[in-house]
């Protein structure tokens, strides 16, 4: 709609920008909202000049969790994510164990993920694994491509050892400019909010 | 930045450990594989002076110029008749058109040629395009987006590939992954009827290029890897409505199996073996799907076509002979009941389909002429069958095996070396030929000229672990975790030229990579094929002698074509665009760092990235003239 129409949309600015966006519930607020529907999985936020994170705060207990990631493991391959996704490395399904995230590599991004599937060949699995339990193949996921699990790779088959996924990573959605950038504007980031 | 320190650290850590490919592994050597002529068995020795070898005038009518089905004829010998192309003059072929086909993964596809019009179809999103021929540049007649659901697109197991579509009666009929059959008017480009037939939420996806013959047309399923039941469908030409399906397992009466069926051996006889040669209720998620090739056999009017590999791959969690998959079928081809019925692999233990070409010839053995087709199968044999009633002659390997000593000519049995059988927790180091086989579903041709067939293949083994697998409808049930190696010598092609006379190849010619192109052979005695790192070639058909080649945009997985243009000269039609199960490493988002990746496949394979790019190029070749 907006591209048949950029100048109107340009003038017409926050009240059109919400008609456009099919996830927006209210017009686009120009301070950062206090509360977030849903996920956001894209580095996209319309009206703020910034990307914006949620969080979930179930999420806080996989960070740091060891025994998330060796149970996430053995779900992973109970539930045949490993048949499209192999160990790792992908096959009918996409790679996890690189560093691209194209629904954010966030654990309430992953769980979402599995929660809603993907339009692509993805399943929804919410409501067919125990909450519980996509929260850990969630972590299991973020884990593969963690240079701790990565650097315990024996032979090529990746993720057999998977680190607990550290709370830092919480801070990397995936679509960060990498180190060394140069960055000529200011802000990024913010985040996270509820 | 307050994350700056961890992605910093994330970022040096890959850096160290190198985001490049794995090794590839060394080959397996080649004391490991048994010997041709110690697991090649025939019925009689070859009589090479009993009569020449070609296909009937029914089944390989004279050629006409014109390219309307993947396979060229009924007895799909791709044999082209045109001959102003040869060894002397094909150093001068040089492309006379490109076109972007708008769509990257694997490009298995013919193109078909009808009435001075090109008609072509991608893989996933299965865009079809008709080219007008007759005008400079062969502008676009119309395109067709069959708009298949996108959820499809993880149902299938080794990319979105398709195999082509089938030009008869002013329609293109073609397959669509999310399960639809379609046949378009072939003047406007208009759906006349759409059927669909598979359901994702099965697994089940189409990539098979439809057979078309006598009014009908017939489809078989995908989805071997899901816990699929395999079928073959016959539809009504004219209006797409289902005529009757045929089952790979399962009881008697839902594979079609009645009165006219007659066993070529004692193991292919008995009451509802799709039922009884399976634990209890396993045959309904059995696979022996029909994604390969169908031939209608015009000389004793019945519908030949291979099934493929019982699921999961984990073989401890089916025991028994899992009828009625790994094997060929012949049926009647208006009622669908069968005729006979012969498996290659009884219990298949290593993910060898049958689902590979037959070519259907006139040839001599024992002393005289018989109806045989040729079947090049995933298990490493050449197999030599009397179509008439399902019974082998002859069985000799064109591969590195050890997973068998050969085929029991009395039985029909393949004789299974214990050692390379596959266990649960337990890996087997070294198996051959590896899960794709000797070759894999790209098609060989053969030339009534030299006799011989021009066998596009692999040269892989593998490593393999069964794991317990649990069945969730519309996931992967595979149950195994597999890495594949170069075979013997190291090269993981070849093109060989094979006698199926004298049983034995006249000459080998090597690849690096795997060979996942079809072969086309002409009657200018020249042999056209592609390799995975973006190589078309030309061969003489009697030597092996690299004649020609030309690099292309990306890796060659598609079915050559030789046709004759409007202006009456030939041309070489072929798309590129690596992928498909072989160059998934490729054509799809996986990481060569995991070996078990694909399947498998990323452990043989993990050096592709370094040599192609994916793409999705139509070319067309001719001389200049």
């Amino acid at each position: 709609m907006c591209s048949r129409f950029p100048i109107s949309c340009v003038a017409v600015g926050l009240a059109l920008l919400a008609g456009c966006s099919k996830s927006s519930q209210s017009a686009v607020a120009s301070a950062p909202p206090t509360s977030i529907p849903g996920v956001i999985d894209t580095a996209l936020t319309p009206g703020v000049g910034h990307s914006l994170t949620t969080t979930n705060p179930q999420a806080a207990r996989y960070y740091d969790n060891a025994d998330a990631v060796t149970t996430g493991k053995r779900l992973f391959n109970q539930y045949n994510c490993s048949g499209c996704h192999s160990n790792g490395g992908g096959g009918m399904g996409p790679s996890l164990m690189d560093d691209e995230w194209i629904y954010g590599g966030r654990l309430e991004q992953i769980h979402q993920t599995l929660v809603e599937g993907r339009p692509n060949g993805m399943p929804a699995w919410g409501g067919k694994i125990p909450d519980e339990q996509l929260w850990q193949i969630a972590a299991y996921v973020r884990s593969m491509s963690l240079p701790a699990t990565l650097e315990a790779q024996n032979g090529d088959t990746p993720s057999q050892t998977p680190a607990p996924v550290p709370r830092e990573a919480a801070n990397d959605n995936g679509w960060a400019a990498p180190p060394g950038t140069t960055n000529h504007y200011t802000s990024t980031t913010e985040g996270p909010h509820q | 930045m307050k994350q700056t320190a961890f992605v910093l650290a994330s970022l040096l850590a890959c850096a160290a450990t190198g985001a490049g490919a794995q090794t590839v592994p060394a080959p397996v050597q080649p004391d490991e594989v048994f010997s041709p002529k110690d697991i090649g068995h025939a019925l009689s020795a070859p009589t090479p002076d009993a009569g020449k070898t070609a296909p009937s005038a029914a089944n390989a009518p004279p050629d006409d110029g014109q390219w309307k089905m993947p396979a060229k004829n009924f007895a799909a010998t791709r044999f082209s008749s045109l001959n102003e192309l040869t060894p002397a003059n094909v150093k001068q072929l040089q492309p006379l058109l490109t076109f972007s086909l708008n769509a990257n993964k694997g490009q298995e596809a013919a193109p078909i040629v009808a009435d001075n019009t090109m008609y072509v179809v991608t893989s996933y999103p299965n865009y079809v395009y008709a080219l007008d021929l007759t005008k400079e540049g062969a502008p676009l007649k119309w395109k067709f987006a069959p708009k298949p659901v996108p959820a499809s697109q993880g149902v299938a197991c080794c990319d979105v590939v398709n195999r082509g579509g089938t030009v008869d009666d002013g329609k293109y009929i073609f397959n669509t992954l999310d399960g639809q059959t379609i046949a378009l008017d072939t003047k406007t480009g208009k759906p006349i009827w759409r059927t669909l037939l598979g359901n994702i939420n099965l697994g089940e996806t189409l990539t098979m290029a439809p057979l078309v013959a006598k009014g009908h047309v017939y489809v078989g399923d995908s989805g071997g890897e899901m816990g699929v039941r395999g079928w073959l469908a016959a539809l009504d030409e004219s209006t797409g409505k289902l005529q009757w399906k045929a089952y790979s397992t399962g009881p008697d009466a839902e594979v079609l199996i009645g009165a006219e069926y007659k066993a070529p051996y004692p193991m292919e006889a008995g009451k509802d073996l799709g039922v009884s040669t399976w634990p209890a209720q396993s045959w309904k998620i059995g696979g022996g799907t029909v994604w390969g090739w169908v031939n209608y056999d015009a000389d004793l009017d019945e519908i030949l076509y291979g099934t493929a590999n019982p699921g999961p791959w984990n073989a401890t969690q089916r025991p028994g002979d899992n009828k009625w998959t790994s094997g060929i079928f012949a049926r009647d081809p208006a009622s669908g009941t069968a005729r006979w019925f012969y498996q290659f692999t009884p219990h298949d233990e290593h993910d060898y389909d049958g689902i590979n070409e037959q070519i259907l010839l006139d040839m001599p053995f024992g002393g005289k002429m018989h109806k045989v087709l040729v079947h090049l199968d995933r298990n490493g044999y050449v197999y030599v069958i009397d179509r008439t009633n399902g019974r082998v002659l002859s069985a000799d390997p064109y591969g590195p095996v050890n997973t068998s000593r050969g085929v029991d000519l009395q039985t029909g049995r393949l004789i299974l070396n214990p050692a390379k059988e596959t266990k649960l927790g337990e890996e087997i180091h070294n198996i051959c030929p590896t899960a794709s086989g000797s070759k894999d579903w790209n098609p060989s041709s053969f030339s009534p000229q030299t006799g011989l067939l021009y066998i596009p293949h692999e040269n892989m083994c593998m490593d393999w672990i069964d794991m317990k697998v649990n069945y969730i409808a519309g996931t992967p049930f595979v149950g195994a975790n597999v890495h594949m190696k170069p075979g013997p010598g190291g090269n993981r092609g070849e093109l060989t030229a094979w006698d199926p006379v004298r049983r034995r190849p006249a000459w080998v010619v090597k690849e690096n990579f795997p060979i996942w192109s079809g072969t086309v052979v002409t009657a200018g005695d020249l042999v056209f094929y592609g390799t995975m790192d973006g190589w078309f070639k030309a061969l003489n058909a009697h030597t092996g002698e690299a004649l020609w080649k030309y690099k292309m945009d990306s890796g060659v997985i598609g079915q050559p074509i030789s046709y004759r243009g409007p202006d009456g000269h030939q041309y070489i039609a072929v798309l590129s665009g690596v992928g498909g199960w072989a160059g998934a490493v490729v054509s799809g988002p996986i990481d060569p760092r995991d070996g078990s990746a694909a399947l498998g496949m990323v452990s043989a394979v993990s050096d592709l990235p370094k040599y192609t790019t994916a793409g999705g190029t139509l070319y067309v070749f001719t001389l200049p003239h």
